[in-house]
């Protein structure tokens, strides 16, 4: 089987970040995988021991005192270097910031071919063909790279079930020709862990809109989340007003999700909305106006006011649950 | 101060957007061109970056065979000359083509800062800004909601997945932003008018420098083997709520296996 080159995005203490997983299962699924990471010499050993902990075999290292400092510099030139000792068909990276630009700097640098975003993945002899999906998925393409390497971004997937820890095999990379990169002045952990599952892999996501109307209210969409297990999303509008982090919107500027249960709650649907959430299994809408776009792709309407409908639902949904 | 803004014409989000099956690429006999909102902004930070720095130059880039009009409207709002990359050669150019196209024709027009949008309406991809600052070797910093741009550097926020960074970087290089960045002015009519005569110079493959030569011709590329319509959604039930609502909706999710 081929070698895979996986890029893991870490934190800066060395733990692999929430695509890790899903993206290794991709890999094997492959060929073999092998894991590539830059990170600073301090925390080297806790990462290779966090990989081999999801059943990483392999790892492929620069220990790099930048690794955190330059942006997607130390990352970049590791990949590059994977590739050299590997010599591998595919890249994998996460569609995430960083693994966007790393994926687009490895791509122009070693004349690769590249594709994002992919959905899924399927091997056909020595081709991988790359699935992807276009205008909110409304249109699926397939496609394959010709004349040398893929370099191919997936979009985040829930994991499967975990491999079996191993301990993984080490092999150092050793440091590359970098382009010069910016520098991190300040890092702000993100939002305080909410605890619930992310946006972009959950089976159930709960999102709200304009018709929330504040802050305060978004309360009401989280705890109807709660409820459900599932994450929280928002309007680009609820987003704009400040309702909701700027992680959770949802739409053709935001998250794509494809969840198996979308609850929209005083959102109109528009048609930048519906581009990220419209390939939903099942839609629920809950709008007071019967005329709002949503209800044209919803599996079940709700005429009626979210503020009466909603704290209703939630005690009936958790008497279900019991 | 030189600053390229890269800007792209895609299908209006607000019309219906369609891909051709038949040739696999956007069908845009099917829906208007505009500029996209993203580019829009980019547009936007330079010229307000000018606003107060009246020697700035502002040259905006886009490839594409209709693009002159929105090369036009980015004009029309103050920049300064438009550069325009056509050919034929370039039908079905996939993201290594494209970042090796802009990348020659930034090399040759000449910058301190280029600013594009972090990810286009039609494409989504966000690459292209990454691929551009490696092909001009050059730092990046990508998905700003905030921009600083001083005579020799650029500061932002940058909200990555898990947490949000201040990043900077020494000009020259290239940023990405994203829409919580600034909304864009309208073009006055007087900039309307003065659009026209600006300068607007067009571009073939063969004025692209010898490293998009190599990539076009050597590198690997991605290629579209097919397209496939999912098909429309239909609605389900709607129901007034009269106090049963909540009843029917748990029924409903309850038959789904959903509660
Ligand atoms: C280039 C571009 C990209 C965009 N990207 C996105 C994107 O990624 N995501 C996105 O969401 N939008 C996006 N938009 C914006 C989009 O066009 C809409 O403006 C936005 O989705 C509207 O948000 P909303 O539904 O919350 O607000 P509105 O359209 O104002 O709808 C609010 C809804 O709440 C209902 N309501 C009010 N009160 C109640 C109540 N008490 N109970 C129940 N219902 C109530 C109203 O009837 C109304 O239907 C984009 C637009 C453009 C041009």
């Amino acid at each position: 089987m081929s070698n895979i080159l996986t890029f893991i995005e870490l934190t800066a203490d060395g733990a692999p970040r929430s695509s890790a997983a899903a993206l290794l299962q991709r890999a094997s699924q492959l060929g073999t995988p092998v894991a590539v990471i830059a990170i600073g010499p301090a925390h080297r050993d806790a990462a290779v021991t966090a990989l081999g902990a999801l059943g990483v075999e392999q790892v492929a290292v620069l220990a790099s005192e930048s690794a955190d400092g330059a942006v997607g510099s130390a990352q970049t030139d590791a990949v590059a270097a994977a590739v050299d000792a590997f010599s591998p068909t595919v890249v994998l990276l996460p569609h995430s910031a960083e693994g966007r630009d790393v994926a687009g700097r490895v791509a122009a640098r070693l004349g690769a071919g590249i594709v994002v975003d992919a959905i899924d993945l399927r091997a056909d002899g020595d081709s991988v063909h790359v699935t992807t999906s276009a205008f909110g998925g409304a249109f699926t393409v397939d496609s394959v790279v010709e004349g040398g390497l893929a370099v191919i971004t997936m979009r985040q997937a829930a994991a499967g079930e975990a491999a079996a820890a191993v301990q993984a095999t080490v092999t150092e990379l050793g440091s590359q020709q970098s382009t010069p990169a910016a520098v991190v002045e300040a890092r702000t952990g993100g939002a305080a862990a909410s605890g619930r599952p992310d946006l972009r892999s959950a089976s159930v996501v709960v999102s709200g809109g304009r018709g929330v109307g504040s802050k305060e209210n978004f309360a009401l969409v989280e705890q109807l989340a709660d409820v459900l297990r599932g994450a929280v999303g928002a309007s680009r509008v609820a987003v704009d007003s400040g309702y909701a982090a700027q992680a959770l919107q949802v739409g053709q500027t935001g998250r794509t999700v494809s969840p198996d249960l979308y609850i929209a709650l005083g959102i109109s649907g528009a048609i930048q909305h519906r581009a990220g959430m419209q390939t939903a299994k099942t839609i629920v809408a809950i709008n007071t106006d019967a005329d709002a776009p949503i209800f044209d792709i919803a599996d079940f309407g709700v005429v009626g006011d979210l503020f009466s409908v909603v704290p209703q639902l939630i005690p009936a949904i958790e008497a279900r649950t019991r | 101060m030189k600053i390229v803004v890269l800007i792209k014409e895609v299908p209006d989000t607000w019309g219906e957007r369609r891909l051709d099956p038949g040739t696999r690429r956007v069908d845009r006999a099917g829906s208007d061109g505009v500029l996209d909102e993203i580019g829009e902004r980019a547009v936007e930070a330079a010229l307000a970056y000018k606003d107060g720095a009246a020697d700035t130059e502002v040259v905006v880039v886009s490839m594409g065979p209709s693009s002159t009009s929105i090369l036009r409207r980015a004009l029309a709002m103050g920049a300064t000359s438009a550069v325009h990359i056509v050919d034929d050669r370039l039908v079905g150019a996939d993201l290594g083509w494209t970042a090796a196209a802009l990348a020659g024709a930034i090399e040759r027009t000449g910058f301190d800062l280029v600013i594009a949008g972090g990810e286009s309406t039609d494409g989504r991809g966000g690459v292209i800004p990454a691929m551009v600052a490696e092909h001009l070797g050059v730092p990046l910093a990508t998905g700003l909601s905030t921009l600083q741009i001083s005579p020799d550097g650029i500061r932002g926020e940058r909200t990555a997945d898990e947490e949000t960074l201040t990043i900077s970087a020494a000009l020259p290089a290239v940023v990405s932003i994203t829409e919580r960045m600034p909304d864009a002015r309208f073009p006055s009519f007087k900039g309307t008018m003065g659009a026209k005569k600006k300068p607007l110079e067009v571009l073939s493959t063969a004025d692209l420098g010898p490293k998009a030569a190599q990539v076009i011709d050597t590198a690997a590329r991605s290629i579209v083997v097919e397209v496939v319509e999912r098909p429309a959604r239909v609605a389900g039930p709607k129901i007034v709520d009269d106090g049963t609502a909540v009843a029917q909706l748990v029924d409903f999710l309850s038959s789904k296996q959903l509660v």
